[in-house]
């Protein structure tokens, strides 16, 4: 059983939260103590119907504004995945909150109300989906039973969906019609809807293939901690010394020729261990540690690749940047603290070239700062190097964050488009 | 040559995840300390530091804050595996915090030190430094955790500010905070109370008997089985009976309820949890049955 990570979006009126507690109460992930909370506050509140929204509304705020504010993480399995789900507010501070949940997303769902059609929001979604390189999408499109279940209107909402996503880094989209109330096409296939020859949601989210979407190709190991045990466990470990860290990309294999960055010295993998022994291969996500045929001097922050395929070496970067904070903006001249797998630098941004609108993706060139929740390319110069790649051909290369130094608070995620 | 799909299972994803957290804490923070109670989420993150920093011994101490009022069993436990590990255990004690006049105890029936954790929670962690506290708390317990990051900010008074929390992405935390102030770390954030179970199976790994099936004297509250103990007052209206039951989760015994149950051995706990209807904090917690926001306000002030 593997893990599939997707992030939904789209507000209260869609059916986002029937659908995730659809998903939730179908697969046996609501219990019965949870229900009765939710059916005894909807009863509390006048609300005629079971308003699932509360099962993920967690914060007190929230129940009392009946808004969701932050990203809420949601568990369920089947017998064939575990899911984590992120699921992020459709309205209040969504850029912030969706890229956050995006980020880590193997699959996005939005959601289309049918009677609506393609909104600019469902554009603003699939834009940031894109954005963040969330591999697969899925359309679901909500409240078939609203529209007489007619395939004309899904079709109508497909074509107009599709026309725009073209202009999108979209490799994986699917369409499905669906009502989240009445369960058509949530769990399994309904019987309203016989023009649909596809899978229900569930069973294309517990089908859909993800691994493939690791980058597997290019090796990247960012050294986290070094291993050097002061109070060995047993004493044949004196002289260890390793290099612990999750490795990023590629599969490395004991005897491999490996580059050290900075240092551009190779060396050979001599082992890979693990608490639980050995390995032959180590791969995405896996947190191993690595010992090496030469004695490097290497430390957190540096970085193991092949000597033939090497990430870039750069302390200018040009970046998509989404800023989160509050007060603060991002204008040339700011000074942040970048980090940067498991390196942390200074980072001075050069220039701001655009401002993009998320909802009609236009460029504005005369933006002279970024503020809450919108996004633009800038120029970032690091006072270090760091080893990236473009964030469309790794993901956990390619992002950064960006903290204030006088707050401490995360302003900023980044993704690298053109490293030199 | 074979091609492999390198496909990973739902373990070995949240193990790595663990992993990566720990050695980022290692890494970042002066004095980071791990909570250890005894109870099976604590049990589980205490092999997952065993496991990032093999085979270096775990770089931190371990922190215990107890009440007073915790089951025998687990206290032994909790000094046994600390010592297998030659880890140091440092013990806040909520009576010191009481006797020193810190916190004030509550009085009848239904008296429980819960709240009063959280004063000598903070005492501690003033008192020694620690910048990075690990916990053992999961997403899936609690709504209001759902919402809380992996790296949690609190402020100088320790409190949680839910409504300006850090934004986390990819696998990149934000380790940066003054002086006074410090990071709670959850690095079983994506678990389940079933992949717990899973992993102790996996691991192989030790727990405390109280989580298995055993005769012991109980009298029911609220629907919720509490033991016969000193510390717990019952009343004449609450007549003792003897049960076979089992713990979900280890707390304090003045708020933590056994459940009736036959599951002597692993397997059987899992496939009594696979099968069952309600969750483990609504089944055995009374401290978080007090109001809808229970947890939240606890975890506002600094509760783990």
């Amino acid at each position: 059983m593997d893990i599939l990570r997707f992030a939904t979006a789209g507000s209260v009126d869609d059916g986002k939260s029937t659908l995730i507690g659809r998903l939730l109460f179908d697969s046996k992930a609501i219990f019965e103590d949870q229900l009765e909370a939710v059916e005894r506050t909807s009863r509390d509140r006048g609300t005629e119907y079971t308003d699932l929204s509360l099962l993920t509304d967690g914060l007190r705020a929230e129940r009392e504004q009946g808004i969701t504010i932050d990203v809420a993480y949601r568990y369920f399995a089947t017998p064939r995945r575990k899911f984590i789900i992120a699921d992020t507010p459709g309205h209040i501070q969504y850029t912030r909150n969706m890229v956050t949940g995006a980020s880590t997303a193997d699959l996005a769902i939005i959601l289309i109300d049918a009677r609506k059609g393609v909104l600019e929001q469902s554009r603003r979604h699939a834009f940031l989906t894109s954005l963040l390189r969330v591999p697969h999408l899925v359309l679901a499109v909500n409240k078939m039973d609203l529209v007489d279940y007619a395939q004309e209107r899904f079709e109508e909402i497909r074509e107009e969906f599709t026309a725009f996503a073209s202009k999108l880094n979209v490799s994986d989209l699917t369409f499905i019609p669906i009502s989240a109330l009445n369960g058509d096409n949530v769990v399994s296939r309904s019987e309203n809807m016989p023009w649909y020859l596809g899978t229900s949601l569930l069973h294309h989210l517990e089908n859909v293939h993800i691994a493939s979407d690791r980058n597997l190709t290019d090796v990247r190991f960012p050294v986290q901690y070094v291993i050097r045990p002061q109070r060995a466990t047993d004493h044949a470990f004196h002289d260890y010394r390793g290099y612990a860290g999750q490795v990023a990309g590629g599969v490395l294999k004991p005897g491999d020729e490996v580059v050290h960055l900075p240092s551009g010295l190779s060396t050979r993998i001599a082992s890979i261990d693990t608490f639980d022994g050995p390995v032959e291969e180590a791969f995405p996500p896996m947190s191993v540690t690595l010992r090496f045929e030469d004695d490097l001097d290497i430390s957190r922050g540096d970085m193991i690749a092949r000597p033939n395929n090497q990430p870039h070496v750069a302390q200018e970067l040009e970046a998509m940047v989404c800023w989160m904070a509050d007060g603060v903006k991002l204008t040339p001249r700011s000074k942040l603290t970048i980090k940067h797998t498991t390196r942390t630098a200074r980072a001075l941004v050069r220039d701001l070239h655009y401002r993009l609108d998320v909802n009609t993706l236009h460029r504005d060139e005369e933006a002279t700062s970024l503020g809450l929740n919108e996004i633009g390319r800038v120029s970032l110069r690091v006072t270090q190097p760091l080893f990236v790649d473009d964030y469309a051909r790794n993901r956990l290369t390619g992002g950064f964050i960006l903290i204030d130094e006088a707050t401490n608070g995360t302003v900023g995620a980044g993704m690298v488009l053109d490293a030199r | 040559m074979l091609q492999r799909d390198y496909t990973t299972s739902q373990l070995d994803v949240l193990e790595a995840e663990a992993i990566h957290i720990m050695r980022e804490v290692a890494a970042e923070f002066e004095r980071p300390c791990l909570l250890f109670s005894g109870g099976k989420d604590s049990i589980v993150m205490l092999r997952i530091a065993e496991k990032a920093f093999w085979p270096a011994a775990i770089p931190f101490p371990l922190m215990h804050v107890d009440t007073g009022h915790n089951f025998d069993e687990v206290i032994d436990f909790r000094d046994r595996r600390s010592g297998e590990l030659g880890a140091r255990l440092i013990v806040a004690s909520v009576q010191d915090s009481i006797d020193q006049g810190r916190v004030v105890e509550d009085t009848g029936r239904r008296a429980s030190r819960n709240r009063l954790q959280t004063t000598t929670l903070l005492d501690a962690i003033e008192e020694h430094e620690f910048d990075a506290v690990f916990g053992g708390a999961r997403r899936d317990e609690e709504k209001a955790r759902a919402k809380e990051r992996v790296f949690s900010f609190r402020d100088d008074f320790g409190q949680w500010d839910p409504k300006n929390q850090r934004p986390e992405l990819w696998n990149l935390y934000n380790a940066r905070i003054r002086k006074g102030e410090h990071i709670r770390v959850f690095p079983l954030s994506n678990w389940t109370e079933l992949d717990v179970w899973d992993y102790i199976r996996r691991e192989g790994i030790e727990i405390p008997s109280i989580y298995f099936a055993h005769t012991r004297k109980v009298f029911e509250r609220d629907g919720m089985l509490l033991p016969d103990s000193e510390v717990v007052q019952r009343g004449e209206d609450e007549p003792l009976f003897e049960a076979v039951v089992r713990y979900r989760t280890v707390g304090d015994m003045t708020c933590t309820g056994a459940v009736q149950s036959q599951a002597a051995t692993v397997e059987e706990i899992i496939e009594e949890i696979a099968a069952t209807r309600i969750t483990e904090r609504g089944a055995t917690r009374a401290d978080d049955r007090s109001s809808e926001a229970a947890m939240e306000d606890r975890k506002r002030e600094g509760y783990f």
